[in-house]
């Protein structure tokens, strides 16, 4: 059994939502813009022809005997409903917008027009049986409520299979459920009348018992294995999902570690460049495999909160400089004007720090959000570096870190650590 | 770090000093990883038992296998990977939790692991492993950690630090049992020195205390995190989306 639902899940899951697979040309009720089961709609598309035809072609059939109508519900049952098989003919016809309002539109004015023909139809057919055998007109009721009845809870039903493709709101559900009781309540009601015109009336009650007895039976003999079979088909879905959450992942992985090894065996005696790739690809594995979001693909846009930022920020010193950083955050926030001026402090005390820290090991960022103050340390181990030392021309250190905090109103320390190298401490109050 | 890889060197013999923590001594250690190609690189770079003072004494590739061989060999201090086949390390722990508690010669674990998921390396940690350390780290610090586990310190990587205060730091419920779930001021600010990457000596000179002081202070760290509330852990888990 744990073999059976992986290997059965691919074919079944890539049908559902995707429309290209036409070249196989399988027959499929049309899931959009149909009138009634989508049968007419389908078979058009694959025989690519006008809609309008194939349902004047069921319409002069159902004339003939009701043979369109049967003809119709036959494939309703037999033909699985699918997204495909409306792309060819039907759609130039009748959507030539681009998704929108007008396809939301045009089904519900299509469906006005189908009852009234029904309606039309069904008459003209009462009608004409009602002509021809007389003894048949007290079936004709009964059947035509069971009839109407089947088709709603039929129809019901292909929606719950669409519901899976496309999210369904809340009212719309509630719509479908009084749908659905609808549509037993007109079989039941055509039942009994069933019943009644046949004079059945009066064994009603041995009926009814009979029939509730039977039911229970069936529920006592079926119910444990309809259950079971539930069971089963929900944990096949979520081993699907996840296959296909692992294939996601695989799929990306793979292509840019196979890049990323290619470029590392050719770039094999550069040693530098190759600890730049790997560090690169491992980030971004990181990225894939630990992010919460599970997206892990780097947005271009701005980071909008102080752990991306600050992650960026390493990420993108490290790989001009080719020196390892290790990043620590704790806690986090969203981003204002002063922390943006704080990190380019912090970039600047990165930069110097992978400059001038020598082959000390990585540099080791830490941020901490406690409360309104926000914490950043970078701390190289290097030869140190001794603020009175630097030339007066050099204002990098000055400037664009002890300035620039101050004028925003932060503060920055830097100190010689004890037993070598220097860390920078950047100290800022949040905005707001 | 610099400031530890001393006993390393060529120290194989000489008493070394004792603050020092490695010279002279002997570690017995198993591995527990499933990628055969680490297994070999760790035991090429801590392996070569004249000179630090480690010897592998076994090998497994997955929980089973780890269980026997814990089992069979009783080393000092377990490598232990996060992600195993048959259930993770921490069932791993789970299952040598006998050892861990024995009082004579107990097995101690130190998780050494790529993972970058609080939530992975939290349970080892609360499983009762006695530090984590990043496969990044170098053979002489691995080494140094080795020993430092051996005598029943715990041992916390920069990462690790940071994971730690963040999940006590954001818990805003008041803590059912006070003093056991939360940090004090001390222990913050011995944390925060971790995760900023200071070494134990280097932050027992930034506090003017000595370092026994300051493994004392990881230690009582370590047991918080192991026995503080679940309540409180699962809540900060969960805001973090991390279950």
């Amino acid at each position: 059994m744990p073999a059976a639902p992986p290997r059965s899940a691919p074919p079944s899951y890539s049908r559902a939502p995707a429309p290209e697979d036409q070249p196989t040309r399988k027959l499929y009720r049309s899931a959009d813009g149909r009138l009634l089961g989508g049968v007419a709609r389908g078979l058009a598309g694959h025989m690519g022809l006008p809609v309008v035809w194939v349902r004047l072609v069921f319409l002069g059939l159902f004339f003939a005997e009701g043979l369109g109508a049967l003809l119709y519900a036959v494939f309703w049952i037999v033909v699985p409903l699918g997204v495909g098989g409306t792309t060819t003919g039907p759609r130039s016809l009748f959507e030539t917008s681009p998704d929108g309002r007008r396809r939301l539109r045009k089904p519900d004015k299509g469906q006005v027009f189908a009852l009234v023909a029904l309606v039309i139809g069904a008459a003209v057919f009462v009608g004409n049986v009602n002509l021809g055998r007389n003894h048949a007109d007290r079936y004709i009721w009964p059947t035509l409520l069971i009839g109407a009845g089947v088709v709603l809870v039929w129809r019901q039903a292909d929606n719950a299979r669409r519901a899976r493709w496309t999210d369904v709101g809340r009212r719309r559900r509630l719509l479908q459920l009084a749908r659905g009781f609808a549509g037993v309540a007109l079989v039941g009601l055509g039942l009994a009348v069933f019943m009644v015109v046949r004079g059945a009336a009066a064994q009603l009650g041995n009926v009814l018992t009979g029939a509730i007895a039977v039911v229970a039976g069936v529920a006592l003999l079926m119910g444990p294995w309809l259950v079971r079979m539930t069971q089963d088909l929900s944990e096949e879905r979520l081993m699907r999902i996840r296959a296909q959450e692992r294939a996601e992942v695989a799929a990306h992985v793979h292509d840019s570690v196979l890049h990323t090894l290619t470029l590392i065996q050719r770039n094999a005696d550069e040693p530098g460049e190759v600890r730049r790739l790997a560090r690169a690809q491992e980030r971004e594995l990181r990225a894939w495999l630990y992010n919460p979001e599970g997206t892990g693909k780097e947005e271009a846009d701005e980071p909008a909160t102080l752990a991306d930022a600050v992650k960026r920020t390493a990420a993108e010193v490290e790989d001009y400089h080719g020196v390892p950083i290790e990043v620590v955050v704790v806690g986090d926030c969203p981003l204002d004007d002063r922390l943006a001026a704080q990190m380019q402090a912090a970039r600047e005390a990165m930069v110097n720090a992978a400059k001038y820290g020598g082959d000390g090991g990585a540099v080791q960022v830490f941020a901490e959000v406690d409360g309104r103050t926000v914490f950043l340390s970078v701390r190289d181990r290097g030869p140190g570096f001794d603020l009175d030392a630097v030339p007066d021309d050099r204002m990098g250190v000055r400037e664009s870190i002890i300035g620039r905090m101050q004028r925003h109103g932060g503060t920055a320390r830097l100190r010689a650590v004890p037993d070598g190298g220097t860390e920078v401490e950047l100290e800022m109050e949040r905005a707001d | 770090m610099s400031g530890e890889g001393v006993q390393a060197e060529g120290t194989a013999g000489t008493p070394g000093d004792p603050a020092e923590g490695g010279a002279g001594r002997h570690a017995r250690v198993v591995l527990v990883d499933d990628h055969r190609m680490f297994r070999t690189g760790v035991q090429a770079e801590i392996g070569r038992t004249e000179q630090t003072g480690v010897e592998v004494v076994g090998e497994a590739a997955d929980v089973d296998q780890a269980v026997t061989v814990i089992t069979a060999t009783r080393p000092e201090v377990v490598l232990l990977d996060v992600h195993l086949p048959g259930g993770g390390g921490v069932e791993v722990l789970r299952r040598c939790a006998p050892l861990m508690a024995a009082a004579e010669n107990p097995v101690r674990f130190l998780a050494l692991s790529v993972s970058d998921a609080a939530e992975d390396v939290i349970g080892v940690i609360r499983g009762g492993a006695r530090g984590y350390v990043t496969k990044t780290i170098t053979g002489t610090d691995l080494v140094d950690s080795i020993f430092r586990v051996q005598d029943g310190d715990a041992v916390f990587s920069p990462r690790l630090a940071g994971f730690v205060l963040d999940a006590f730091a954001s818990s805003d419920a008041p803590p059912v049992d006070e003093d056991m779930d939360r940090l004090t001021q001390r222990e913050r600010e011995v944390l925060r020195l971790i995760a900023r990457g200071y070494a134990y000596k280097e932050i027992a000179k930034q506090l003017f205390i000595s370092v026994k002081t300051v493994e004392s202070h990881v230690s009582a760290v370590l047991r918080k995190l192991q026995l503080s509330n679940r309540h409180e852990l699962t809540r900060w888990a969960t805001a973090r989306r991390l279950v």
